[in-house]
């Protein structure tokens, strides 16, 4: 973006605001970030619609249900945020590692797995103050979590195996380890048609934000996509894992140690899902079970995606689709499209943005050449 | 041991019938796979042409009664999402693996959309060769009850490794994937070349998927596969991108993923999930030994951006 910045200097945009010739040349980039997804969003919808319409579906019903179950009410609103906390923690989980050029996308196994730890950790220390287990807990989640996505960042640096696919099959793994578990070792033996763990008990869950039904998991995401923005943008470890995410060679040449930030990178990522896994525990679920795979940590990787792995950028992206998501069960009964059409519409979306990448830098008035 | 109480000698004939009988997918998926990469691309999205080849596999031996149908559907439905996956690639600045990880979302919620209604049904199966006719006992004959597209598949292994060497468009494929310098020097677009590779490795994947649905497990549901298709692209790269190294590598898959249930029969069934989970943890295992951090790996297509 600073390249198109720069070689535009000699041409003001046509369609510039007149009190301020620059304004393109300065926020081109910016304004090219929001508008290019944002089209290939409406070109998603659109197509959407097209899709629901070929099965006899009104697409302007569909629009409006999508919205009104998402955002059209305060009951909708604190349903899609309850939904974006932890989508802004998985997709962490992503945007990190990318900054690194890496592509991680098991943020469901860390996930389960600090799920996992989360709950053992509240289990373990029963009878403690609920503060004390809940400070565990989340240490547990993150450790737990930041451990696992860090196997697929080592096994990156020191045997070469490649992170995407080593992550995702950790992902199988993580619920394969999570099924055993809760079928063995730690099953509630109440819990007889969906075997899981013990309660983790009614007083050390995190609760709500007052005056809302939202959990405080919200504004741990909110703090981690913060934290990580600062880190990225205003820290000389930020500025270091840039420089080694754009040329590898370079980072080693000024003498970076590239595999502490990798490893570290890919804890952070993986303590970030890892607390969304605590989060879905201790202000939702009460236990680990099965149900703890709800696909978050998959729709993540779509939010790191369609946010241009920025962290600050993730917040407004996991509320639209913690937004989309909410509104799958009014579109259920007021359309009777199948639960399965947000996964439809989530691989919609990304294909559109994939696509939108080769936009960039194209539009010919933001570059004021026009 | 004719009386068909044959003990312990239940796991290893289950495991070798599990190795016919579930390597198939991972054998068509894998091969698929090895014709794209070959070409340069990788093509992540395979789980969900494998879903999506499972449902529609389905779908049309439902509707139309005849299961070689299905598996045709199958192919094309596959072939259709290998040329969303290239016509994607090949816009400029695109990246194969995210566009791959899209098709995986994108394929697997089709499929399930689509596939709501096919859950209750009862389609047409694939029929089976019987070459255990000759053994008195059950197990023996279980485990040789063999799937016509598993022979096709191994079949299919050497007929790429021989095309690969020698004939015309198996070069075509492997300049594109070595050097679309040289490939485009030669007046061919690489474009071109890796959009019909990416589609003809769908078409395989799809069949694998046709296979799920329509011979093991042998019914539509959403958790049909869980993994498969990634485990054969993983598959690939420690089979060096080598079809005939493939089939085996496929053979083993089956086998370690037949051992979760195989332990079960006989009353193993303690570490039944873990079980479950030795594929994936057998992939990784080969990774870990077989990558190097210090040297590409032998047999790798230079264009290939998972190997850079």
């Amino acid at each position: 973006m600073t390249a198109e910045a720069a070689d535009s200097t000699d041409a003001v945009g046509t369609v510039a605001p007149a009190a301020d010739p620059g304004f393109l040349q300065r926020h081109g980039g910016t304004i090219e970030y929001v508008l290019i997804p944002g089209a290939a969003l409406v070109g998603a919808l659109a197509v959407f619609g097209i899709f629901v319409a070929m099965f006899g579906k009104n697409p302007f019903d569909l629009y409006f249900y999508m919205y009104y179950g998402a955002f059209g009410t305060w009951f909708s609103w604190q349903n899609t945020l309850t939904r974006a906390a932890p989508l802004i923690l998985t997709a962490l989980c992503t945007a990190l590692p990318a900054q690194l050029g890496m592509v991680i996308i098991g943020g469901e196994g860390a996930l389960l797995i600090g799920a996992l730890s989360a709950t053992s950790a509240a289990l373990a220390l029963q009878g403690l103050p609920p503060f004390v287990v809940q400070v565990a807990m989340v240490c547990a989640g993150v450790i737990g979590g930041g451990l696992w996505i860090m196997l697929s960042g080592g096994l990156r640096q020191y045997r070469g195996v490649n992170e995407t696919i080593s992550s995702l099959l950790l992902v199988y793994i993580a619920l394969a380890i999570l099924n055993h578990l809760v079928e063995g070792l730690m099953r509630d033996p109440a819990s007889l048609n969906k075997p899981s763990t013990r309660e983790i008990g009614a007083a050390n869950m995190i609760g709500s934000i007052p005056g809302t039904d939202v959990h405080w998991g919200l504004v741990f995401g909110l703090i981690a996509a913060i934290a990580s923005y600062i880190l990225i943008y205003h820290t000389v470890f930020g500025f270091a894992a840039r420089v080694a995410g754009g040329n590898i060679r370079a980072a080693k040449i000024v003498g970076l140690g590239v595999s502490k930030l990798i490893l570290t990178v890919c804890f952070l990522a993986g303590g970030a899902a890892g607390l969304a896994g605590m989060v879905e525990v201790a202000a939702v679920q009460g236990r680990t079970n099965a149900n703890l795979a709800a696909g978050y940590g998959f729709t993540g990787i779509l939010v790191a995606f369609l946010a241009r792995q920025n962290p600050l950028a993730i917040i407004p992206v996991a509320i639209l689709l913690g937004g989309i998501s909410a509104s799958g069960g009014l579109l259920q009964r007021r359309l009777g499209l199948p639960d399965a059409s947000v996964l439809v519409l989530q691989g919609i979306i990304f294909v559109f943005v994939l696509a939108s990448d080769a936009l960039y830098g194209r539009i010919g008035f933001l570059k004021g050449k026009s | 041991m004719a009386d068909g109480s044959i003990g312990l000698w239940t796991v290893p004939l289950a495991v070798l019938g599990g190795a016919i009988r579930v390597s198939t997918p991972f054998l068509f998926v894998s091969l698929g796979e090895c014709i794209t990469e070959r070409s340069g691309r990788i093509n992540l999205g395979l789980e969900g042409t494998l879903v999506m080849g499972a449902m529609s596999a389905y779908g049309i031996s439902y509707l139309t009664g005849s299961p070689w149908l299905g598996v045709l559907a199958a192919g094309i439905t596959g072939a259709l999402l290998g040329a969303l996956h290239a016509g994607i690639c090949s816009l400029p600045r695109v990246n194969d693996v995210a566009v791959g990880i899209a098709l995986m979302l994108f394929g697997t919620g089709l499929a399930f959309y689509l596939g709501k209604p096919l859950i209750e049904p009862t389609a047409p199966r694939l029929p089976a060769i019987d070459f255990g006719w000759w053994s008195d006992i059950p197990q023996v004959r279980a485990a040789l009850r063999i799937n016509v597209l598993f022979l096709i598949g191994v079949v299919l292994a050497p007929i790429l490794y021989w095309a690969f060497r020698t004939t015309r468009w198996g070069l075509l494929i492997r300049t594109a994937g070595e050097s679309s310098d040289a490939a485009r020097a030669m007046g061919h677009s690489v474009l071109l070349i890796r959009l019909r590779a990416t589609m003809v490795g769908g078409f395989l994947a799809g069949i694998g998927g046709s296979f799920l649905s329509l011979f093991y497990p042998g019914s539509w549901n959403e958790g049909l596969s869980s993994g498969q298709g990634i485990t054969a692209v993983a598959l690939v790269i420690f089979a060096r991108w080598d079809p005939l190294l493939c089939l085996w590598a496929s053979l083993a898959f089956g086998g370690a993923a037949a051992l979760g249930p195989a332990l079960q029969s006989v009353g193993v069934t303690s570490g039944y999930h873990l079980f479950n989970a030795a594929p994936y943890i057998l992939t990784l295992a080969i990774m870990i030994i077989t990558c190097s951090p210090k040297r590409t790996l032998t047999g790798a297509p230079a264009e290939l951006s998972i190997t850079r």
